[in-house]
């Protein structure tokens, strides 16, 4: 009996290969959620007057709030003082001062490494600059001095507050205010690390910016913040990978995203998300409540969400576009997959304000299991927005009979000029098609794999080249067992 | 060889093959004729394990080896090889990464490494000469916009590349007019081995003319009735099935 719980235990390890737990001394508060909590963070910190303020309103607005409802998701019942708000893995203690001094803990060098994350810049993968995030605290950000000479600015949120303060002040909750909702509230009120960018006037930024998120600590949560600047006719393409052990309880994720994009500049934001998605019964996983959203200020300016979403127990997210500039562009590509007993309502908001703004929506989700996948899209077109366009397009692919897959997309145009398309279509993996495969000697599961590979490739192909091919190899591992 | 016997086998709970006996030894091409619904398809796609049909008694030994006790894509692997009758499409799987998939799992099966890339280009182009079957398709999704003829082609190309001990042709012909079916054919005849055998299952003597079978045997309800020569097709293109059914027992 034994013996077969542990081969049963080795399947599942096997197709989740993040789950493991780093020993390392965590200095983590006691649960539960206060003004003293919200105080302490901002101590730990050093943080200004103002900051602390800001987190406090957000506290208060948050306590008149109640949690949302409206996603098509059975969520768990959170217990938001059952949860601690903050976990430092940094044996200093205090995150900001010794964190580039090279002492990290070996320990953390070897998980990010054993992540695929190396640390050390010799290491790194060619091109690309990472700021590693384990619970509440930033680790190391690499390649931090070769982009200062370009005046480029790449840091933990922690520091860029005490480096950054006029930066930081003017931009931090322009473009999610904490009054946006019940979780951006929540993470404006406790938020502890993430990661900072700014690309001056006409700076091409000459390597990809990454931030790889990492739970560790048991019982907490992680509540990052990040907060994009890219000033006019700058570019920078960020890419955003996430981990987290196998857990039988959920943790919870709840994280604010900002981009400000000004006149003609471009950002391209890149997202793997692979947090623990639970086990096959749907035990545990990642609560991933997220809110993303990016500001096109300026004329001419040009923003693209891609996502790959494989991983956690519920996904809510929509990472959305404001398109005031004249002539702004903006995507949203995603691919969503749920098996066993994942949730995910995932989607995007366009909101035309400037004039000629155009905007693209390609979404795929798939879906296996007995999980549910829904795509919620809102197009608006303001009545300033003259000549708007959008095209959507969702598709589904079902994978078996005990899956659920669900369109939600809203309209809402107030402009005679614009022009609004959405395209949408379900289909299923058929067993002929199976077949075909088998009898040319590829197996079910590669089958799947090839199948849903081809289906995602429009989105997949928007990815930097990197991150395709893990992304590739992701959407196989999470379907295994799902058809046979 | 294949020795096929006594085999049975149902769909949907239906009884469709009663008892079939055949051998086809390594070299051989044998024919296999018979009205619709006599049970040719069932034959072909039992041999390749398709999962919607039910052997419920006989035996098939594949070169020594219990064929029915493997997964079908280790009777591919073992050189079996399904011209279908009604190719499907699959959208967003180029033929490229497809063919790949297959020719490497079948490497991987026999222990060796996949192959390298500009081997496999090299290959492809090769092969595809050989079918006459534009670069354009091959770019394509498997067998998607492709027209009747393209996907027998395709069927032939995909033969050429993996190299099949057996190959069963189930009804190759049928939708090909006289110059697409001259291709295939024709194609076939070239990739033929000394040692390769096929079991080609027609209702008609053109595609025979070329393929030239050593053996002819006849299915009528799931049972072969009569085994011939060539000249056996010869005289059912002229006198059709009728003269070959059993009398009713009553």
């Amino acid at each position: 009996m034994s013996e077969k719980n542990s081969l049963v235990r080795e399947v599942a390890e096997k197709k989740y290969e993040y789950g493991f737990t780093t020993d390392v001394q965590t200095d983590i508060i006691e649960k539960g959620l206060s003004e003293d909590v919200v105080h302490f963070i901002s101590q730990k910190k050093g943080e200004p007057d103002w900051l602390l303020e800001f987190r406090l309103n957000a506290f208060r607005y948050w306590l008149t709030l109640e949690q949302p409802t409206w996603g098509h998701l059975k969520m768990p019942p959170i217990d938001y003082q059952d949860i601690s708000y903050y976990a430092d893995p940094t044996k200093s203690g205090n995150s900001g001062m010794s964190r580039n001094s090279g002492e990290i803990d070996p320990e953390l060098m070897k998980t990010f490494d054993k992540l695929g994350i190396p640390l050390e810049e010799r290491m790194a993968l060619a091109g690309t600059a990472v700021d590693a995030v384990m619970d509440s605290v930033s680790v190391k950000t690499t390649f931090r001095e070769k982009l200062r000479e370009k005046g480029i600015i790449f840091c933990s949120i922690s520091e860029a507050v005490r480096e950054q303060p006029d930066l930081v002040r003017e931009y931090l909750g322009s473009v999610v205010p904490y009054k946006d909702n019940f979780f951006a509230a929540l993470n404006s009120a406790v938020f502890s690390d993430g990661s900072f960018v700014y690309i001056p006037k006409g700076v091409r930024c000459p390597m990809e910016l990454s931030t790889y998120f990492r739970i560790n600590a048991r019982g907490t949560g992680q509540f990052e913040r990040t907060l994009i600047v890219c000033d006019e006719d700058a570019y920078v393409s960020y890419l955003e990978g996430c981990t987290a052990p196998m857990r039988d309880e959920n943790q919870l994720h709840a994280a604010i995203v900002e981009i400000v994009v000004k006149e003609r500049a471009e950002v391209k934001y890149s997202t793997v998300q692979n947090w623990y998605p639970g086990d096959s019964e749907g035990k545990g996983g990642v609560l991933n409540l997220v809110t993303k959203r990016g500001h096109l200020r300026g004329a001419n300016s040009r923003l693209s969400w891609t996502q790959v979403e494989t991983g956690s127990a519920i996904t809510w997210k929509y990472p959305s576009c404001v398109l005031s500039g004249d002539g702004s562009q903006a995507e949203f590509y995603s691919v969503a997959v749920t098996n066993n007993y994942q949730q995910a309502d995932t989607g995007t908001k366009m909101i035309h304000i400037g004039k000629n703004t155009r905007s693209i929506i390609i979404s795929k989700g798939i879906s296996a299991g007995r999980s549910q996948n829904a795509y919620r899209g809102l197009v608006k077109v303001a009545s300033t927005a003259d000549g708007a366009r959008n095209y959507s397009s969702c598709d589904s692919l079902l994978l078996g009979s005990k899956c659920g897959a669900h369109t939600f997309p809203y309209m809402d145009v107030h402009n005679e000029t614009a022009v609004v398309e959405h395209e949408a279509t379900t289909s299923k993996i058929s067993e002929d098609q199976l077949f075909y495969c088998n009898q040319r000697g590829i197996s079910t599961e590669e089958a799947v794999s090839l199948i849903v590979n081809g289906y995602a490739k429009e989105v997949i192909n928007k990815l930097p080249m990197e991150f395709a091919v893990e992304a590739q190899k992701l959407l196989g591992v999470s379907l295994e067992g799902a058809v046979g | 060889m294949l020795e096929i016997r006594d085999l049975h086998a149902c769909i949907n709970g239906k009884e469709i093959l009663k008892g079939i006996n055949l051998t086809v030894r390594d070299g051989e091409v044998h024919a296999i004729m018979g009205l619709n619904g006599a049970g040719k398809s069932t034959l072909s796609n039992v041999i390749v394990g398709h999962p919607g049909y039910e052997v419920t008694e006989g035996s098939i030994i594949w070169d020594g080896k219990d064929l029915l006790s493997l997964k079908p894509e280790e009777r591919a692997h073992e050189g079996i090889f399904l011209s279908f009758q009604q190719p499907v499409e699959i959208p967003g799987v180029s033929m490229v990464n497809f063919m790949r998939a297959a020719l490497n799992a079948k490497r991987k099966y026999q222990g060796l490494e996949p192959m390298p890339a500009g081997d496999f280009l090299k290959l492809m182009r090769e092969k595809r000469s050989i079918v006459e079957l534009d670069s354009k398709l091959t770019s394509r999704s498997v067998n998607e916009g492709f027209s009747g003829g393209e996907k027998k082609r395709n069927e032939i190309f995909q033969m050429a590349m993996l190299e099949p001990k057996l190959t069963i042709l189930d009804e190759t012909d049928s939708g090909l007019d006289v110059d697409a079916l001259r291709v295939v054919a024709e194609g076939f005849n070239k990739l033929r081995k000394p040692e390769t055998s096929a079991i080609v299952i027609t209702h008609y003597q053109r595609l025979l003319d070329y393929l030239k079978p050593d053996i002819v045997h006849v299915l009528i309800d799931g049972r072969i009735v009569k085994t011939g020569g060539p000249e056996l097709a010869t005289e059912i293109e002229n006198k059709g099935f009728d003269w070959l059914k059993t009398p009713s027992p009553l």
